[in-house]
């Protein structure tokens, strides 16, 4: 199971519609960036998001005698990815599943898809703690996962999600590379009025009741929202801004 | 097909073929054990106790969206304490099916409340006199405590919510679900559509593409279910800064399409039943458990909801 791989890292929270697929995808286009063979699987099989988001919507994945030939992004096939999302005929169908088909599926895409030689293979996953988390964990006792990446917003409510999500990796042995807050704050383009719609610190405070490092505060920024579904790295497109500066350091840390 | 149960899953070999039970379809499918025995297929009995607990429960609301955090949970918060304050006559219940992120407790500021057993059932937690809670929160130990759990001991945990509380009369049961299109939407579903009364869903979706994407399946699901779809609530439509009052779109549909919801709704024949916008005290409040309704009486979103409750209240009449 994923022999050429090199490291696995998990992007999981509790919660759902924090940003997991938007962390996802740009961890994964900010590794291609730097120059790395970078995968990406996506496990949420109802609500798979990363095609969307890559701008890969109607692309049909392929089957070859090695396994499933994932999709690339581009020409240079530095970027390839996998979602239940290439093999549904039409963007309204929903995949109506209860866990153990589920399961199947999911040990389907970890054993058959033939990624070929990759750095990095980056597994965005579904809210909560059930089916596709217990089956990810159990495939991940036989390769070596370099850990998970936690995505929270700052509200209570989140993180009372998200610290269940903690509890679980605790649990199943994976370590927490850091927590990622997202949408953090967000400043009026008119008067840069900074207002903390969903509160704020919650990452802060949750890295610190957890003993986990706290790897960046990533603002509401709707120049990086309409960057979703082009497929463009936010570090190409708006280099200045502080969410490329957090993915930046974020890949620092992971590649060191 | 015609001797497919309701609930099969979508390749089902049907209950008098070979095959029964042991299909790939099969996998997960709750009448699995009973295909492949061999035995004549007997009713779940769960229906039948299910159908007798809900007898007094007039009219039940389910929250859908088959995207994550776009507010299921706050909405189903804010709607059942819109109705409640605005019908002092009539009583209300909300039930949390969502196992693994229960976050109604917090809302409604009764964390750490215990549920006690009496003959009767299980007594839900009253928030006010005529609004009562059920969550798998109340059961948890600390609020660190994750369930993992998979499929099938969700469903009989829900089927214990829906079998074994004691609502007493309620005009109103509002539900509130997990996103996706998995085990705790079949369960519940099911449970309803047997239970007699009417019912619908309300399905929430934000602005964005990614999230009305999650919704479309969601409406998919519906369908398929012959869950009636009461409309779509769009939520976090706008933000309107506390200082200058600038009118910002924060998470932007798709660069220039304005009102991306309604023309989704169009496009997939559902109402659309209204928008509420982002207000920071309003992630206070659900953060707080406070009223958000009585607390902040002036603002837009509680206007909003007025008229959304308004507007499922229609259906049900």
């Amino acid at each position: 199971m994923l022999d050429h791989v090199k490291h696995v890292i998990l992007v999981l929270s509790g919660k759902g519609g924090v940003g997991k697929s938007t962390v996802s995808t740009q961890l994964a286009l900010t590794l291609k960036e730097n120059g790395f063979k970078v995968g990406l699987l996506d496990v949420d099989l109802c609500g798979p998001s990363v095609p969307y988001l890559l701008n890969l919507e109607g692309k049909d994945v392929h089957q070859s005698s090695e396994g499933w030939v994932p999709i690339y992004t581009d020409s240079s096939k530095s970027l390839a990815v996998m979602s239940i999302g290439f093999l549904l005929k039409n963007r309204n169908d929903a995949v109506i599943w209860r866990g153990p088909k589920k399961t199947a599926m999911i040990r389907q895409f970890m054993t058959d898809v033939h990624w070929e030689d990759l750095d990095y293979l980056i597994i965005d996953t579904p809210p909560g703690t059930s089916d596709e988390h217990i089956t990810v964990m159990e495939c991940m006792r036989e390769v070596k996962c370099d850990g998970a990446i936690i995505v929270t917003t700052p509200q209570e409510v989140a993180l009372e999600d998200v610290r269940k999500e903690v509890t679980f990796c605790r649990k199943t042995n994976i370590p927490i590379i850091g927590i990622v807050e997202n949408m953090s704050g967000f400043v009026c383009p008119n008067c840069r009025e900074c207002t903390n719609i969903f509160s704020s610190g919650g990452g802060q405070s949750l890295a610190e009741l957890i003993k986990a490092p706290l790897l960046g505060t990533l603002p509401i920024d709707p120049r990086v929202g309409v960057l979703a579904g082009t497929g463009k790295a936010v570090i190409s497109e708006i280099p200045d801004c502080t969410t490329s500066t957090v993915f930046k350091e974020i890949v620092e840390k992971i590649t060191k | 097909m015609s001797d497919n149960p309701e609930n099969a899953p979508e390749h089902c070999p049907g209950t008098k073929s070979d095959d029964a039970g042991k299909a790939s379809a099969c996998a997960g499918c709750p009448n699995q054990q009973i295909c492949s025995s061999g035995q004549p297929k007997g009713v779940d009995p769960g229906i039948e106790l299910v159908k007798n607990r809900l007898v007094d429960v007039k009219n039940k609301l389910m929250i859908l969206s088959g995207k994550g955090g776009v507010g299921k949970s706050s909405l189903t918060n804010l709607i059942s304490r819109t109705f409640a304050h605005m019908n002092n006559n009539e009583n209300f219940g909300v039930l949390d099916i969502d196992i693994c992120g229960p976050s109604q407790p917090r809302m409604f500021g009764v964390i750490g409340e215990q549920v006690h057993q009496s003959g009767s059932g299980w007594s839900p937690v009253f928030i006010e006199d005529n609004l009562s809670l059920m969550s798998i929160g109340f059961l948890l130990d600390t609020p660190d405590d994750a369930i993992i759990w998979r499929g099938p001991k969700k469903n009989g945990m829900i089927r214990q919510f829906l079998s074994e509380v004691d609502w007493g009369t309620l005009d109103y049961l509002i539900i509130d679900s997990p996103p996706g299109t998995s085990d705790e939407h079949l369960s519940v579903s099911t449970y309803l559509s047997t239970s007699g009364g009417s019912w619908g869903a309300v399905l929430i979706s934000t602005p964005q593409e990614v999230s009305l994407l999650d919704v479309r399946k969601q409406i998919s699901f519906c369908k398929k279910m012959n869950i009636p779809i009461i409309g779509v609530i769009e939520n976090m439509s706008s933000f309107v800064c506390p200082k200058c009052s600038t009118e910002s779109k924060i998470f932007p549909s798709n660069s220039d399409v304005q009102n991306s919801t309604q023309i989704m709704c169009k496009e997939m024949n559902v109402e659309f039943l209204g928008s509420v916008p982002l207000d920071p005290r309003l992630t206070r409040c659900c953060d707080e458990g406070k009223n958000f309704v009585t607390e902040c009486e002036d603002s837009t979103a509680v206007i909003a909801l007025k008229q959304i409750v308004e507007n499922i209240k229609k259906h049900f009449n």
